[in-house]
């Protein structure tokens, strides 16, 4: 019958389809749930400068991805940026006085929050506060520095400045190699 | 000064008659739901005839956007990012628009020209006089495969103009690049939310063609003037439609 | 046939009917009756809008003014739901048969059947072999639409008026285009399906000589109006110099020959001025 074979091809089209849709959900686009959904905590921090983060940075530690950026507002005390992040309870035995780093993926890539673990004994847990938080390194303010620097001809402010550079950039692109394995 | 108030005012009524029709098709959704046989048909008619045209497109746009992107990037050590740049390109603009645009000039001229026909030769007073109300048998069936067919057009057009033989054939068996650092680039690159976008536009797309290409066969005049004009018009309509609405819904998911 | 009677046994009436285009009349308060089991003839010359009146009986179109009473409803008064249930009770035969051309002849004759009724496909079956055997084309039920003549079109359509056994069917110039004998095979099915099955019948044509032999009862329409009305013998007798020049085909009479313009001397004395 006419019909049957006309049902079959529009069948075949659909499976196609889906399949392809199927293949871009998978293949192509970063189909990850961490930090999204059920399974996280939530712990915040209070840093001086975001630079360009935006919520759903990843958060990393190690290099490797653990949760994601939630929510960004102003802290109303301190005029300064209170940043909420939701780690994936997987990792639910990070020391509590861990510190917070906002990094560059790349030398003008996106950033995002590395976390490096402390020594304690007392472990992060749903509404704790990161208190060694440091501020994301805005390039204008280091070229500021470094032009300064120049113009007073302080040498050791130079040096400073570029070191602040060179280790910006080298810690960054460590994180990024790390975070896209 | 009045040619132009006339002008206007016909533009007008012929958006309002738009809406109008618009809103009696999605009205008639319900009951066409109810035959699946007829929307199979349509996805035939629509959707499996339009495939190899989409599929060759696919395949020759992920091509020619590697081979330039190679070119450039190769100057800067970036070519690593060929993959990336194709699969964005593809899945945020290319992917639906050109698959949309060919869907046009494919499927939207052929549904202004069998409407204007049925319309031509009286079919759908027919109907009409045998009780059967051709928004829900003829209308609404083809609205319906023209929706569920572009986003799976698009994702074959996509998946064509990506992986199988577009950007991957000239950026991997071409050029010599790694086909794990190709879609490991993609991969780390393409969110989901750029998927989602891709198909919400290639399915309001399929709506929008589809519409355009039925109002326009159905308010031909019944001559072949008036049907070949309404297939023209349906291609020149439907395409500036995806092109301005492809900037509206850009402009709304990005924001 | 539906049970109850009105009155005067009129299945259709027509009650000062007006309708017209943006600025042009086609109907100006014309009374039309349409009796129970006779065929109607509703004749004319060409561009009287005759079609527009089978169109407006049908509900398709709206008068401006004036209604239609179908066995007594108000056919523009019903609801869609209403006029859907009305129809199912109304044959069309459009002027080309209006076919659906994706379907074969056995599925556009079932098309109405599977539509609007529940039965099964071995009845659907039976009954549309019964319909296109009427219409002596049972065996093109495999055909589709473009491969049949305009007359077995026709003959097709007609089967698929008929399917649903509707109270009345209307003719849209049924014999328009047609060889004499494919006339002759329409207008016989016409007398015929109105004879054994009491189908009412409206037969729209100028085709004056055809009609009127197998008419019942005959409407001539002019200009928005209705000049004669009659028996077939009341017809060919009428006093109206209209209708006698419809009747025999003069070229000029009180339609003239001439489109309305100025007189040709002083067009030409103008031109040359």
């Amino acid at each position: 019958m006419q019909t049957r074979s006309l049902e079959i091809l529009v069948g075949f089209f659909v499976c196609l389809g889906v399949a392809a849709v199927f293949v871009m959900t998978f293949r192509v686009a970063s189909l990850d749930t961490v930090g999204r959904g059920e399974g996280t905590y939530s712990v915040s921090g209070v840093f001086q400068n975001i630079g360009g983060l935006k919520v759903g940075a990843s958060v990393t530690m190690a290099g490797v991805k653990i949760g994601r950026v939630r929510d960004i507002e102003i802290d109303p005390s301190s005029f300064q940026a209170r940043v909420s992040i939701d780690i994936s309870k997987r990792y639910d035995k990070i020391p509590e006085d861990t510190s917070a780093k906002i990094l560059t993926a790349g030398l003008l890539g996106d950033q995002y929050i590395g976390l490096e673990p402390g020594g304690m004994d007392d472990y992060l847990a749903d509404g704790s506060e990161l208190t060694l938080t440091q501020g994301a390194l805005v390039l204008e303010n280091l070229i500021g520095q470094f032009v300064a620097g120049q113009s007073d001809s302080k040498e050791d402010k130079l040096a400073e400045a570029i070191g602040q550079l060179a280790d910006s950039l080298k810690s960054s692109s460590e994180a990024k190699q790390g975070a896209h394995p | 000064m009045t040619g132009s108030i006339a002008i206007i005012s016909n533009l007008l009524s012929g958006l309002g008659r738009a809406q109008f029709f618009l809103f009696n098709i999605l009205s008639a959704i319900g009951p066409a739901l109810l035959r699946p046989r007829i929307i199979v048909r349509q996805i035939y008619m629509i959707g499996v005839q339009s495939l190899v045209i989409i599929v060759i497109s696919g395949m020759f746009i992920g091509m020619v956007l590697a081979l330039q992107m190679a070119n450039t990037l190769d100057r800067f050590g970036a070519e690593d990012s060929v993959g990336v740049i194709v699969a964005l390109a593809v899945i945020r603009e290319l992917g639906p628009v050109v698959a949309g645009l060919l869907f046009a000039g494919r499927a939207g001229s052929a549904l202004a020209a069998e409407i204007g026909l049925m319309r031509a030769t009286d079919q759908l007073s027919a109907m009409e006089m045998m009780a059967v109300d051709p928004m829900r048998r003829v209308v609404a069936p083809r609205f319906i495969a023209g929706l569920i067919s572009l986003p799976l057009l698009t994702a074959i057009f996509s998946l064509m103009a990506i992986g199988v033989a577009g950007g991957h054939l000239i950026a991997v068996d071409l050029l010599g690049g790694d086909s794990g650092t190709y879609w490991s680039q993609i991969h780390a690159n393409v969110e989901l939310s750029d998927l989602r976008q891709c198909f919400v536009k290639a399915g309001v797309f399929g709506m929008v063609v589809n519409w355009i290409a039925m109002y326009q066969g159905y308010n031909a005049p019944p001559t072949s003037e008036g049907v070949s004009n309404a297939t023209t018009s349906t291609v020149v309509v439907s395409s500036l439609s995806i092109l301005a609405l492809d900037f509206v819904l850009t402009a709304f998911m990005f924001s | 046939m539906s049970g109850e009677q009105t009155s005067e046994d009129l299945l259709v009436s027509v009650r000062e009917l007006n309708f017209g285009y943006a600025n042009r009349v086609i109907y100006d308060g014309i009374n039309v009756d349409i009796r129970r089991g006779k065929v109607t003839a509703i004749m004319g010359p060409s561009g009287t809008g005759k079609t527009t009146l089978l169109r407006i009986i049908g509900g398709q179109w709206h008068p401006s003014h004036g209604q239609v009473l179908f066995d007594g409803v108000d056919v523009h008064r019903e609801s869609r739901r209403g006029l859907y249930r009305l129809r199912q009770r109304m044959g069309m035969l459009f002027q080309n048969g209006a076919l659906l051309t994706d379907l074969t002849v056995f599925e556009n004759v079932a098309y109405p059947l599977r539509e609007h009724t529940k039965l099964p496909d071995s009845m659907i079956r039976d009954i549309v072999l019964m319909k296109l055997e009427a219409v002596g084309l049972r065996g093109a039920r495999d055909l589709y639409p473009e491969e049949l003549s305009g007359g077995m079109a026709r003959r097709v359509a007609l089967a698929r008026a008929i399917a649903l056994d509707p109270d009345m069917v209307m003719y849209d110039e049924p014999f328009t285009g047609q060889d004499p004998i494919s006339m002759g095979v329409l207008m016989r099915l016409i007398r015929s399906l109105n004879q054994s099955l009491g189908i009412t019948s409206i037969v729209v044509s100028h085709d004056v000589g055809e009609v009127l032999s197998i008419s019942d009862y005959a409407y001539i329409v002019s200009a928005g109006k209705v000049l004669d009305h009659g028996t077939p013998d009341q017809i060919r007798n009428s006093k109206s110099e209209l209708v006698q020049q419809f009747l025999q085909g003069r070229p000029d009479g009180p339609i003239p020959f001439h489109y309305k313009a100025e007189p040709l001397t002083s067009e030409l004395m103008g031109d040359a001025q």
